[in-house]
């Protein structure tokens, strides 16, 4: 199959960058995205010009390392799917797409469609844990865990950090990103005891990085490749004003 | 070179702990004065960084990704093994031993896999203890599931996100001591080589990924937890990242490599659809429990599945093991699924693929009990091949997934080169020929939650260290060899990329040195690798420059390694003249047509010397005894 791609080209972060066009003629319908741009790369190079630079390491959709913008959508068109997974059976014979970087101020450009998501690891940083050193562990099942509880705790721990939530947010907002590790560990007894330190922290790094606060648009968990839900914001905010309050 | 496993004398269950009172202690006020180096953020890296940096040690931890949570340890899906006996099914430390020695196709130590034996329950109490959300039954208990044909259920498990969920709650430990100053944490950084000060491991070069700058850090212990070289073969399922440039700098600075010829194959993958493929994806092993695996009885046979009657098809697991049928253990799947290909009898366009059909399963059990069971895996299949799994059946070929092979170290983990530790995946140490599955996980946490931890220690309480810092001319020396070699990659502008070159390297390596393996086509490959190589070094195409994100530059000294790594595995390869585990010399088999161990020859760690550019390497012998575990050939029949 034939596709047209715009790519966004940019050196460095100093230089300004462009959209570039280019034809792919051998594209092949059961490619995955990250491999059409492999195929694009070697014609590239065997050209004698630089290739696109762009993130990816696993290509199974866990390690969460792609991601990039398909015609303003983080990860493209398909549901719950990362950019690896994707292929280009879901697009059509001919058609033009804009391939861009996740666009935040939090996430400074490296090149071409690489960003910087240190911000991201600061906020963990920030309180995203339970501190318990190793060797001081007890017995595994002496914590009794409902189910429901231990797969709600999973559904939000699910987050693989890709940042989409960010570039699709109109604010740049990373409140689904700091609400699933808040709520991953507050949905647990292991997580009580720094419970309201670890909201007021994590929220706090998450201003201190520059990314906007959260509207309730939901434009995030609408790209999630994760689906992680909204809900974990509204407990982000349950636990940062509870926190607040008796932190006064 | 002398081996010396350092394995303390007594009985087995005695060891560690004897070890362990033995060991050297580093005052704690002092402990803030040493230097650690950690390479590589994944199970054994990131939860080794995160507990030196506990016990007070000064922890730098380099990762090659953008952020220590992506480290591939991240992709692993099924579970983690321990001997908790919460089943009451009869499991004990002694049973989890026995069946990875003998897993192992026993090449293993004793010592070592009694010890990921004992230590496997305190890991999963530390990995809940961080808030790990493993799966729980109804009444609040852990859950666990049997796993890799094991006879007890002792695989802990959070969906089929385990290996994610455990790097994660070792990513958070670490984050904690990056925020209390204990660790300094370098992303997009790659270690290039190691730097030996008499004798000793002093540190590192790397290069910043981002803005090409070489730098030297110094330390007074270096851990490599830097994965294993699975991608040697170009495809496998290894994120394509995860390299052997680490271990194999660390080789060509005198640390002996271990068995590389011991890589494992995984049967249940999806096939290669056409030559742009640049990973292959694991299905879960768990679909063989339902699915009926099958080829055409004729060769050439190119109707579509359901237009091939059923006394046409041919069920050859069942046929030939009637006993185990489709459930054999991984490698006697994989060499069958080769075999059947080999004949012509593969199924799909490329003719590499057998059946992995449900029809059988849906029509006894209903469609919604095989959504229920496998209803995500499905999904999964159905996005890579567009293919309908309860209509049509799976397609499935085995593929390359972990290496079992790695730096010779002894039971404190370290190797030949005193002050240099290898953990994970990237050491040799408990897997032996064949790695059971659920163990890979628990052996990454093992080594850096509780082992590493007291050996880095009792090293540096004994080895009276002097003071080393970057202006040593050993890191000169060090940085002028990684930047020549960067501007040679850059100055040879012939025609071929970096992953045209990967590409055949990988096909050769997985034609003679995967599944089954002969000496004449050892040999073979072994030409032709050195023939490719030398095309490498004369015809290779980087562009871009050095002082920037130039990722093809970055591959283009990966597999400069691999390449010389692919001839190793072949020399190892061809010096075990025997069957055992995932290495399978088709000379040697029964007359059934099954691996064929030689214990009276080969009961021994092959560890390689390298001796120079163009030398030839050096093989030691480490002799593997067994006390307890007694060698016995396996049978599925």
């Amino acid at each position: 199959m034939r596709l047209i791609l715009h790519i966004w080209r940019q050196k460095n972060p100093g230089t300004p960058g462009k959209m570039v066009r280019y034809e792919m003629n051998n594209a092949n319908p059961d490619m995955s995205m990250l491999e059409c741009l492999d195929v694009l790369n070697e014609d590239l190079m065997t050209h004698g010009q630089e290739p696109v630079a762009f993130e990816h390491d696993c290509r199974e959709g866990i390690c969460g390392s792609c991601g990039f913008m398909i015609d303003g959508v983080a990860h493209g068109p398909l549901p719950a799917t990362t950019i690896c997974q994707l292929t280009l059976r879901h697009f059509k014979d001919g058609q033009e797409i804009f391939l861009e970087p996740w666009r935040s101020k939090a996430f400074p450009l490296i090149k071409d469609l690489v960003v910087d998501r240190r911000a991201f690891d600061r906020i963990i940083a920030a309180g995203g844990y339970c501190s318990v050193p190793a060797g001081s562990a007890r017995d595994g099942n002496t914590l009794l865990i409902a189910k429901d509880v231990a797969d709600r705790a999973m559904d939000a721990a699910a987050c693989i950090g890709c940042g989409a939530c960010v570039a699709a947010c109109p604010n740049a907002s990373a409140a689904l990103f700091t609400g699933a590790k808040i709520t991953h560990l507050g949905l647990l007894p292991q997580g009580q005891p720094e419970r309201h330190a670890r909201a007021l922290n994590m929220v706090l790094q998450h201003n201190v990085e520059g990314f906007g606060s959260c509207t309730n648009i939901g434009e995030c968990e609408a790209v999630c490749p994760k689906e992680i839900r909204l809900e974990v914001i509204g407990r982000m905010n349950h636990d940062y004003i509870a926190a607040s309050w008796s932190r006064r | 070179m002398k081996l010396d496993s350092k394995v303390p004398a007594g009985p087995i269950e005695s060891l560690w702990d004897q070890a362990r009172f033995d060991m050297k202690l580093v005052n704690p006020a002092n402990k803030r004065k040493y230097t650690i180096i950690v390479v590589g953020s994944g199970l054994a890296g990131g939860a080794g960084a995160a507990t030196l940096a506990e016990l007070g040690y000064n922890v730098k931890c380099f990762c090659f990704q953008d952020s220590p949570r992506r480290a591939h340890s991240i992709a692993a899906q099924g579970g983690i093994n321990a001997a908790k006996n919460y089943q009451n099914d009869g499991d004990s430390i002694y049973r989890l031993f026995y069946d990875t020695v003998k897993g192992g196709d026993f090449r293993s130590r004793e010592a070592n896999v009694y010890r990921l034996a004992q230590i496997s329950v305190n890991i999963i109490d530390q990995c809940v203890a961080q808030g790990v959300p493993f799966a729980r039954e109804y009444g609040g208990t852990l859950a666990n599931r049997s796993f890799g044909g094991a006879q007890v259920s002792r695989t802990f498990y959070a969906r089929g996100q385990t290996g994610q969920q455990l790097l994660l709650g070792a990513y958070q430990a670490l984050e904690r001591q990056v925020a209390a100053g204990r660790v300094t944490m370098y992303p997009r950084t790659e270690m290039l080589d190691v730097v030996v000060i008499n004798g000793r491991a002093r540190g590192i070069v790397t290069r910043d990924l981002v803005t090409g700058k070489i730098e030297s850090h110094a330390a007074d212990a270096v851990a490599l937890g830097t994965g294993g070289y699975g991608n040697v073969y170009y495809l496998s399922t290894n994120a394509k990242g995860s390299n052997c440039t680490a271990a194999w700098r660390s080789y060509k600075k005198g640390a002996a490599f271990a068995n590389p010829c011991f890589t494992q194959i995984h049967p249940t993958c999806i096939p290669v659809s056409g030559d742009y493929q640049s990973k292959l994806t694991l299905m879960s092993e768990s679909l063989r429990n339902d699915g009926r695996i099958w080829v055409p009885k004729k060769a050439g046979d190119k109707r579509p599945p359901g237009q091939i009657p059923e006394e046409e098809r041919d069920y050859y697991l069942e046929r030939k093991y009637p006993s185990f049928g489709n459930l054999v253990p991984r490698d006697v799947a994989s060499r069958n699924a080769k075999a059947v290909c080999d004949e012509g009898r593969g199924v799909g366009e490329t003719g590499l693929g057998v059946y992995l059909d449900f029809a059988d399963a849906i029509r006894r059990l209903g469609e919604h009990v095989i959504r229920d069971r496998y209803g995500n895996l499905f999904e999964m299949y159905e996005r890579i091949t567009d293919e309908d799994p309860y209509k049509v059946p799976m397609r499935i070929y085995p593929a390359i997934h972990y290496a079992m092979g790695g730096l010779w170290v002894d039971y404190n983990l370290m190797t030949t080169i005193p002050g240099l530790f290898a953990i994970g995946e990237a050491n040799f140490s408990d897997h032996g020929a064949n790695r059971l599955g659920a163990s890979a996980l628990m052996q990454g946490l093992s080594d850096g939650y509780f082992i590493i931890p007291y050996t880095v220690g009792n090293y540096i309480a004994q080895a009276k260290l002097d003071k080393v810092d970057t202006t040593h001319p050993e890191f000169r020396n060090a940085e002028t060899q990684v930047n020549c070699l960067t501007k040679r990659f850059l100055e040879i502008k012939g025609k071929r990329t970096v992953d045209s070159f990967h590409r055949e390297l990988g096909k050769l390596v997985w034609d003679y040195c995967g599944m089954s393996r002969t000496a004449s086509g050892l040999e073979f490959a072994i030409g032709k690798i050195r023939e490719l190589r030398d095309e490498y070094w004369q015809n290779l195409n980087v562009i871009g420059s050095a002082d920037e994100l130039n990722q093809s530059l970055e591959k283009a000294g990966r597999v400069a390694d691999f390449f010389e790594l692919a001839e190793l595995m072949c020399l190892d390869a061809l010096d075990r003249n025997e069957s055992c585990g995932g290495h399978f010399r088709e000379e040697y088999q029964t007359p059934e047509g099954e691996a064929q161990r030689n214990d009276d020859l080969y009961s021994y760690v092959a560890a390689w010397e390298y001796t120079g550019p163009g030398g030839d390497p050096v093989l030691h012998k480490e002799p593997l005894t067994f006390e307890y575990v007694h060698p016995s050939q396996r049978s599925y029949k």
